[in-house]
């Protein structure tokens, strides 16, 4: 097989690429300058060119308090994941460093847990909330994100904790560390950057959770998913504002996801690609 | 350094997690099994008596069912057939050397970070929309008559939309896969004189074989639960055209205030996700002892 | 101070007893190197000692305290490790800091001490690098570093040169001895390679299969190995060990002499030889001969002895230097 100039190759490669790219991006692309049109336009025929109105943005945020169920995004997210780390740093520290032949499976029915279809305990789950009166609180939500997301959290810590060197924290114990100094000086350190990777793909799962969200809260503490499907039911065509709630729903998540793409992989796939 | 001091202070350190996903796992799924056996609904909730197999039974006998069943696998396996096939080839793509790989990359994987609900609303209303989305712009412009997806075809159309939230991850493994794969071994390849195609089956192929199995199988827990494309696009219909089994629990359950019957079927839905189950946990526990 | 004594020490991880029971002497200041192939339990010996493993039966005393339950900490012990171990995240001065800071030592004291182990050991200009940025043979200078300034009883190096290339490890193997020298403490170190464990023991303790073969100073070891494990595994190129005819005319089953313990003519000798590879290293040249009746043998010329492939090389043992095993594989004295 002789070899074609590499440039020419490159050349063509990059065109094709680019065009299965803008493909896949396009719905996303449409939706943001979707945002930008007045609502006559966005239904007026393709165009990729918006008039360049802010009005959207303004309107959904007046009329439909936008700031609320983003806020309650934020909290549930990140509340939800600092309390998930907070259960798994332990228990993923002890599986990597002290494993016993138990371990493996104690690993194997954390990931199980993740298996159980959420709907199959839908109404337990639902009679339980509101007995205790946790329908549509954030405390609820938040709860009920960080057990579904725990078995993800402790496994990636895990598959980060096992890469770091076991002598190390040998040698910090001969050097005289208890317990805590070597979590806090030698362990803490040099897990920053699983634990800040397991931190953000944790919020970008927890942002984009769309069952339980869905189900359990009405007004007060539904986030941005329920926000969103609450456009659903044909009330008139207001594409334009949905674009723009759309835009803002999806915006910082996509950027974060973009930081986290290496990440996304290992976390997913419970570290068994990397 | 598994002395018994640390052995102990690890069981300590492990039980917070571990008691509260047994709690999470154990309290609600008796739950559902003690209601599958009871006469339960929530708009007549002094009516409560036991049914025995009834809710099984009236389960079983819907013909919903089967539809919901048979809805569920070929909208997993619809799924997983355009996300592993079209993962393989944008996988591929993006392993060649291109210019602005990093931003054509960014690109190709920001569908996986939009919310379900987003996803298909933009599918629903701006693409696919019979009168203003960009499809019928297009079959206009041919002088075709538009297609209304989700009246004609609304099992395709979920397929649709939730291949194009799950076609990145799967380039993402794979690509991440293809990109482990030993330059030498392609290099030695090469020299022996295997072309590309030979390479990609004999070389290519089976280093993908475990990124491949974790790409079905992963995909597969999360393709059995999907909810909200349907919700917000067809909402199961028209009929049940579209119900999938989480679908159709939640319709029993939530719509129909039916207790029991929900109950039931989430005791079914959990056996077969446990059948999924046993593969996956073998594939992934054989990766761990790599 | 740094005397340690193993009484009865057992290890059995589940139903492998890694090591049966094993009794051991250390005098303080001494140099002791543990010796064996992979496998034999020499790095869990040591890891015992140091308190990384619990005993599954036995004692192990230090200066006279009996120590098998303390925390590694508590043992007064530095360890080198295999891959150093260095912690990745701080500078080399906080690396060598680290185990004062544990101790709770006043700040000012601390710099002092890092500072001298620094100059002891060349790295006084690398003091604010982190380990990423240093060579091989720089980390393991840290490592040592780090275990200098304890002042510990005794110093444990678990394999600490292996990851080191051929030029590198000879010359550390220099200056742990040198190390040792300026310090006199007690020093425990394990390898595999039967060289490190000729050039800087004190004592050596050939382990196979968690028992110890043989205790003994080098030359002991190299002069009447007690068993054909010893003999076997101490000297480099090995023992050639002969069985058959002329083992039994000299009343042993195995008989063994070393390469380096025989002459060589052209003309005539005991043994006629053909020369299937001679490897020649300048001052020495090593010959791999097929022996007539015999088998593969080793031979070691001088480098003027000129043999290639295919020579016909006659050999003589020196009778006085005949090493005898009997039929258990134990050595028959005299």
């Amino acid at each position: 097989m002789a070899r074609k100039s590499t440039t020419q190759s490159k050349i063509v490669w990059t065109v094709i690429a680019w065009v299965v790219a803008l493909v896949i991006f396009f719905p996303i692309l449409y939706a943001v300058i979707t945002s930008f049109k007045t609502e006559p336009e966005a239904i007026d025929g393709f165009s990729l060119i918006p008039s360049g109105t802010f009005e959207n943005y303004i309107t959904v945020q007046t009329q439909r308090d936008y700031f609320k169920p983003f806020t309650n995004s934020v909290i549930l997210s990140i509340g939800s994941t600092i309390l998930a780390l907070i259960f798994a740093i332990p228990a993923a520290w002890a599986m990597a460093f002290a494993p016993t032949r138990r371990t493996k499976d104690i690993l194997m029915w954390m990931l199980s847990t993740k298996m159980m279809p959420a709907v199959a305990v839908l109404l337990p789950i639902y009679i339980l909330f509101r007995n205790f009166g946790l329908l549509d609180t954030r405390i609820g939500l938040t709860i009920m994100l960080t057990l579904i997301n725990l078995p993800i959290v402790v496994w990636m810590l895990y598959t980060y904790f096992r890469e770091i060197p076991g002598e190390i924290l040998e040698a910090a114990r001969m050097d005289g560390a208890n317990l805590w100094k070597e979590i806090v000086y030698v362990l803490t350190p040099m897990a920053v950057p699983g634990i800040a990777s397991t931190l953000l793909l944790n919020i970008i799962l927890a942002w984009n959770e769309a069952f339980w969200t869905i189900q359990l809260s009405t007004t007060n503490a539904a986030p941005l998913t329920a926000f969103i499907a609450s456009f659903s039911s044909p009330q008139g065509l207001f594409w334009a504002k949905l674009s723009a709630a759309s835009t803002m729903a999806i915006a910082p998540i996509l950027i974060l996801g973009w930081f986290s793409q290496k990440q996304l992989v290992r976390g997913l796939t419970f570290g068994a690609v990397k | 350094m598994a002395t018994q001091n640390t052995k102990t202070l690890a069981r300590l350190m492990m039980a917070p997690s571990v008691i509260a996903l047994l709690v999470w796992m154990v309290i609600p799924l008796s739950m559902t099994l003690y209601y599958s056996f009871q006469n339960y609904n929530l708009l007549t909730p002094q009516n409560v008596s036991f049914g025995g197999f009834f809710n099984y039974q009236y389960f079983y006998t819907d013909p919903a069912f089967f539809t919901a069943i048979w809805n569920t696998l070929i909208l997993v396996v619809g799924v997983l057939a355009i996300t592993v096939i079209g993962g393989i080839a944008i996988g591929l793509l993006l392993d060649q050397p291109i210019f602005g790989q990093g931003i054509v990359r960014i690109l190709v994987i920001s569908p996986f970070f939009v919310m379900p609900p987003v996803a298909a609303l933009i599918w629903k209303n701006m693409i696919m929309h019979p009168s203003y989305g960009v499809l019928a712009d297009i079959a206009k412009f041919f002088g075709l008559q538009p297609v209304d997806w989700f009246a004609q075809y609304p099992l395709f159309s979920v397929i649709v939309i939730v291949a194009w939230q799950w076609l990145p991850f799967a380039t993402l493994i794979l690509l991440t896969a293809l990109q482990s794969l030993d330059g030498e071994q392609k290099e030695a390849a090469e020299m022996d004189g295997a072309n590309f195609v030979n390479r990609f089956i004999y070389l290519t192929l089976p280093h993908l074989s475990r990124a491949i199995t974790v790409v079905i199988l992963i995909q597969t827990i999360f393709l059995l639960g999907i909810y909200a494309e349907i919700l917000v696009t067809t909402n199961g219909g028209p009929g049940y055209a579209s119900t999938n089994l989480t679908f159709l629990i939640y319709r029993t359950a939530r719509l129909g205030y039916d207790v029991g019957g929900g109950a039931a079927g989430g005791i079914i839905a959990v056996v077969l996700a446990n059948i999924v189950a046993i593969f996956l946990m073998r594939a992934v526990g054989k990766n761990l002892d790599k | 101070m740094g005397s340690i004594t193993l009484k009865n020490v057992q290890k059995h991880f589940g139903e492998a007893k890694v090591i049966p029971s094993v009794d051991l002497e250390i005098t303080d200041g001494e140099f002791v190197v543990f010796v064996g192939p992979s496998g034999s339990g020499k790095s869990t010996l040591l890891r015992l000692i140091a308190g990384l493993e619990d005993v599954t039966g036995g004692t192990i005393t230090i200066d006279g305290k009996d120590v098998t339950e303390a925390a590694p900490a508590a043992r007064g012990l530095a360890m080198v490790f295999q891959s150093y171990a260095l912690y990745p995240h701080m500078s080399v001065r906080k690396n060598i800091a680290f185990p004062l800071k544990m101790a709770k030592m006043e700040q000012s004291k601390i710099d002092k001490k890092v500072e001298d182990a620094a100059r002891i050991l060349n790295l006084s200009d690398y003091l604010e690098r982190r380990p990423g940025q240093l060579s091989g043979g720089q980390r393991q200078r840290v490592a040592i570093g780090r275990a200098i300034v304890r002042e510990p009883s005794a110093f444990l190096f678990d394999e600490p040169l292996s990851n080191l290339d051929a030029a590198l490890r000879g010359t550390m193997r220099l200056e742990i001895s040198d190390l040792h020298n300026q310090l006199k403490t007690t020093m425990i170190y394990v390898t595999h390679d039967q060289i490190e464990a000729m050039t800087m023991a004190d004592k050596i303790v050939v382990l196979n299969r968690g028992n110890i073969e043989q205790v003994g100073s080098p030359m002991e070891l190299y002069n009447t190995p007690r068993n054909l494990f010893v003999a076997g595994f101490i000297g480099s190129p090995r023992m050639n060990l002969i069985e058959g005819e002329y083992a039994q005319s000299k009343g042993a089953k195995t008989a063994g002499i070393r390469p380096e313990h025989m002459t060589l003519s052209k003309e005539s000798g005991l043994w006629k030889g053909t020369v299937s590879v001679a490897e020649h290293l300048g001052a020495d040249t090593f010959l791999h001969l097929d022996v007539d009746g015999i088998g593969k043998m080793t031979a070691r010329a001088s480098g003027e002895f000129g043999a290639h492939h295919g020579d016909t090389v006659y050999l003589t043992p020196d009778e006085t230097r005949l090493h005898r095993f009997d039929d258990k594989g134990l050595r028959i004295a005299g």
